[in-house]
């Protein structure tokens, strides 16, 4: 499916999902209550067949946070980008999708790390690479006064 | 009077933690994994991280986009000029700029020639590990010709930093094709001999062959692309599917194996080098006459949006993903390191098999730490 098709059935999926025709890919904007229903049968459907995480990345977009996912299918060689945001800085949290496609484990992990945002129901949910008395370095509001990186 | 014999009676419980690492050599840098095993056998595999997290991707957003280029060598030093390729190709794509053909064709035969490199000192370390000592010296003598061609054209050996958004950072040096053509013919001689010395030895074989088997399933679920899932009949070279640069006008195969265990992983990078010196071969004697850079602006900024560029590095698909707001810095970087996903898999491959095996199957993963880290 080329990126319109896949707005228009992402569309039809469910009636609060906002989709967008990006410059690359088709851009669909989530609601985090609803996001792991609809990842489930982005991957499931046999339209979409989206099986291949290619990548996840945590954003801080001042006042919210957010996730987005790339995804890919290994069958019709199309691909897509999901995004969930929540306006909730102090507790952020999203299901995790880490059961829907194993190497979510590992990205995720990184995401708790380096932005404090918590995945409900993932297996093994511990800080990545630093240890618990960091901050979450790549918010924004992040200040560390012995490396200091201003922009 | 019979004799008492020491026997020690199995137990369910009976699992024992050791460290591999941080400082373990067959680890190849800093990686430290929790092995839990029971007897010889490896039950859980942890791997801990962050020995040398440098936070390059904080750091990106506070620099301009041709310095990110720089950055992008530290991560898989031995994937360093396509690293440096994943950004400009962002970048470029981000801004529309049109780029000549002299430029695409003198980064691809680049990143073929980095592959090459990069297997070659894959192999060495490879064969080392599972104990053949004599691999590491040939690796490394046929590592050094080519390291020797990108002193000569880059300036630098390892981290070249060739590329910059728009184009090179300089032109090919006038020996570039002759030393390469050279390199070509003698390597075409050697790669042989790399067959009679460790793929066909019955000890390696032994080693490698059933080990750490991953099927198809786990390698597209775990995300692990490059020579380790094609090993397991995962087509997932980028090179074929979005091509970018020059792959669009090469024929080349992809390699893939179907078995899924280390020895096809040791087959797939073996037959890669091959593909490598065919691309290579292809564009050597034709590459076009025009300008080595395109002059961009002096300083580069990015329209608003989002930009995902996905490149083939030595170990899989490096993606870079780029939100701008318009400035001269990015608003964030996101940079997905292949040998980071592909670890995300070793504990599920590892499991079952004895801790001599986890040295074969970590090396056969190829992984890099700093990707890793970043």
């Amino acid at each position: 499916m080329d990126k319109i098709q896949l707005c228009e059935f992402a569309k039809s999926l469910d009636p609060e999902i906002e989709v967008k025709e990006g410059r690359q890919f088709a851009e669909v904007t989530i609601p985090s209550s609803k996001f792991y229903q609809i990842a489930k049968k982005l991957k499931e459907s046999d339209e979409t067949y989206f099986d291949f995480l290619s990548c996840l990345t945590g954003v801080d977009y001042g006042k919210e946070l957010g996730v987005i996912y790339h995804l890919f299918s290994t069958k019709y060689n199309h691909g897509i980008v999901l995004k969930t945001k929540t306006s909730d800085r102090e507790n952020p949290h999203f299901d995790s999708v880490s059961d829907i496609w194993k190497t979510a484990d590992f990205h995720e992990r990184e995401v708790f790390d380096l932005l404090g945002i918590r995945f409900t129901n993932h297996p093994d949910l511990r800080r990545l690479f630093l240890d618990s008395s960091w901050g979450y370095p790549l918010r924004k509001d992040y200040v560390d006064d012995i490396n200091i990186v201003t922009k | 009077m019979e004799e008492q014999v020491n026997v020690i009676t199995p137990d369910e419980k009976e699992e024992y933690i050791i460290n591999m690492g941080p400082q373990h050599p067959s680890t190849h840098g800093v990686l430290r994994l929790v092995v839990s095993l029971k007897g010889e056998i490896v039950k859980n595999v942890q791997p801990h991280l962050g020995y040398i997290h440098r936070g390059i991707e904080k750091m990106c957003e506070s620099i301009t986009y041709p310095q990110i280029i720089h950055l992008t060598d530290r991560m898989d030093y031995l994937s360093a000029h396509i690293n440096n390729e994943a950004v400009c190709l962002a970048v470029e794509k981000a801004l529309d700029t049109e780029i000549p053909d002299r430029i695409k064709v003198v980064r691809t035969i680049m990143s073929e020639l980095t592959r090459i490199q990069s297997h070659q000192l894959w192999w060495a370390s490879f064969g080392m590990d599972l104990g053949g000592l004599t691999c590491f010296f040939y690796g490394l003598r046929d590592r050094e010709k080519v390291l020797d061609i990108f002193e000569e054209t880059c300036g630098s050996r390892m981290i070249v930093s060739y590329n910059c958004p728009g184009g090179l950072m300089y032109d090919i040096h006038a020996n570039f094709q002759k030393r390469v053509k050279d390199f070509i013919k003698y390597f075409r001689k050697i790669l042989p001999e790399y067959d009679q010395l460790l793929s066909g030895n019955v000890i390696f074989m032994e080693r490698s062959k059933g080990i750490g088997k991953l099927s198809l399933e786990d390698a597209i679920s775990y995300g692990v692309t490059g020579p380790t899932g094609r090993a397991s009949g995962f087509s997932c070279d980028i090179r074929k599917h979005e091509p970018y640069s020059a792959y669009d006008r090469v024929t080349f195969n992809e390699v893939l194996r179907y078995d899924g265990d280390t020895y096809s992983r040791y087959m797939v990078r073996i037959d890669e080098m091959r593909e490598s010196m065919n691309i290579i071969e292809q564009l050597i004697d034709n590459i076009p006459e025009g300008p080595y850079a395109v002059k961009m602006k002096p300083i580069i900024k990015l329209p608003e949006g989002e930009y995902y560029q996905r490149v083939e590095t030595a170990r899989g698909e490096l993606g870079v993903f780029i939100i701008s707001d318009g400035n001269k810095n990015p608003y964030r970087v996101k940079f997905r390191s292949p040998n980071f996903v592909n670890l995300g898999a070793l504990n599920h491959i590892s499991k079952d098999f004895k801790i001599a095996d986890l040295v074969a199957i970590g090396g056969s993963l190829d992984l890099v730490i700093p990707d890793i880290d970043r």
